[in-house]
């Protein structure tokens, strides 16, 4: 999936991955996508609340290895 | 700095029913699945990345100056919402509770319910975090545990303390809320593990059969453990009696509660065990026996002290289980609109036999969440 920026936040314990997500959507403009990269396995049900509570739209999720992807539409 | 605060201490407080604020940080799906909870805990949700910008829903609920335990699900938010509550909010008295829920999962409480005729005692391990109980008896040097949970290093240091020497590892029942560490620490000190063999037709390693009327002998002045076949949670559940006065129900019996029979996916074949042990069985038993379950579902069940028991007598009075004399009533009851399985249960059956052994951290994982072996009535 096509997105506008990258993320990277792996190896980061939470809450920074959630942190950095958020100080990265606001450099974003409304519509933009946000890719994020992440290991800490809470991050899937925090990115989908955070998301769903911000008013972000969490397009897609997949998880390749270790790594978990996400991709935040930003609302 | 807020001051970190750890399980064994959180444990302290709820077990003698001290006042507890909790700010529980996590997100909200997770917190209603399964949070904190003692008869005076007060505990409010608020997810952590609502707060990113300001502590102001947090700061219109509770005092500043209130004792407040932030919590999270390892200990890594709650550190950053209660520096920010102080920083931001001008909070005074904030604590972090160090490993969060994970941590809080995993922690054992250990209570003394009684001394035994010859001089020995019984303790309850209780589970705070997912509502498990085990039971250590000690007689003259000795030590039997019934329904021993996976952190086996916390008998392992009480025994050392007592300077007794644990013999025997009791399993009730093969179980699928938690792992046993029965097998493991009857391993590392050179003990016997005991099951039921009727739940044992799978399992993939050896191990000592105990069956009805078996008796167990804890130090060599004869406290004895006694053995009852009661199925109906599982085909194998046996109960256990302890110097003729603790009955240990395993699954099958609780204090608000009663087992449910649908975790091995046998729920129909197994009601009529359960009817049978529950409405005959333990009825034949003295109403003075105090019962002593694996499991309990509501913080209230916490008596003095933080132990969970109940004589017989005032069960059969007042356990709704207990009060359904129609069969096919009780077998609605028991069938029909269970809660959900536990997390993991069929998982955590399989490593309870031995066919799988994830590594410890997918273990911790498996064990997280609440317990959910009871029937409501």
């Amino acid at each position: 999936m096509e997105s506008t920026k990258v993320l990277d936040a792996k190896g980061l314990a939470c809450p920074m991955p959630i942190v950095r997500t958020k100080k990265a959507i606001n450099e974003l403009a409304a519509g933009d996508i946000l890719e994020v990269h992440a290991t800490d396995k809470g991050a899937k049900s925090d990115l989908t609340a955070w998301a769903k509570s911000g008013g972000h739209e969490l397009l897609q999720d997949t998880e390749e290895g270790d790594v978990l992807k996400f991709w935040i539409k930003k609302g | 700095m807020p001051t970190p605060i750890t399980t064994s201490e959180l444990a302290k407080k709820i077990v003698n029913h001290e006042e507890t604020l909790i700010l529980d940080v996590r997100n909200t799906d997770e917190f209603d699945n399964w949070k904190i909870e003692g008869s005076k805990v007060e505990v409010i949700n608020e997810p952590y990345f609502n707060l990113l910008d300001g502590i102001e829903p947090v700061a219109g609920k509770v005092n500043k100056d209130s004792e407040v335990i932030v919590v999270c699900a390892k200990g890594g938010s709650s550190q950053m919402v209660a520096e920010l509550l102080e920083e931001e909010g001008g909070f005074t008295n904030t604590f972090n509770l160090e490993g969060g829920m994970k941590a809080w999962s995993e922690h054992l409480e250990p209570v003394k319910i009684g001394d035994l005729t010859d001089g020995g005692s019984i303790y309850q391990f209780v589970r705070l975090g997912k509502g498990c109980l085990s039971y250590l008896i000690e007689s003259n040097g000795e030590a039997a545990i019934v329904d021993t949970n996976r952190m086996i290093d916390i008998y392992q240091d009480f025994a050392k303390d007592k300077d007794i020497k644990i013999k025997h590892l009791i399993d009730t029942h093969l179980h699928a809320d938690h792992i046993s560490g029965g097998r493991d620490l009857a391993e590392k000190v050179g003990g016997t593990y005991y099951l039921p063999p009727k739940d044992a037709n799978e399992v993939t390693f050896d191990y000592t059969p105990v069956e009805d009327g078996n008796d167990i002998v804890v130090g060599n002045t004869k406290v004895k453990v006694h053995a009852i076949y009661s199925p109906g949670h599982t085909i194998g559940s046996t109960s256990f009696i302890i110097d003729n006065k603790y009955l240990l129900t395993g699954d099958i019996l609780f204090v608000k509660s009663i087992g449910r029979p649908d975790l091995a996916g046998k729920a129909e074949d197994w009601v009529g065990d359960l009817r049978s042990t529950l409405y005959s069985r333990y009825k034949e038993l003295s109403d003075d026996l105090i019962v002593l379950p694996a499991h309990y579902s509501f913080a209230e069940e916490l008596g003095k002290g933080g132990s969970v028991s109940a004589r017989l007598g005032d069960l059969y009075e007042r356990n709704e289980g207990l009060q359904v004399e129609d069969e096919a009533v009780f077998r609605k009851m028991v069938t029909e609109n269970l809660p959900p399985q536990p997390n993991f249960y069929h998982e955590i059956r399989e490593t309870n036999m031995g066919k799988v052994t994830p590594e410890n951290e997918k273990q911790r994982e498996m064990e997280t969440g609440p317990n959910r072996c009871a029937v409501h009535g």
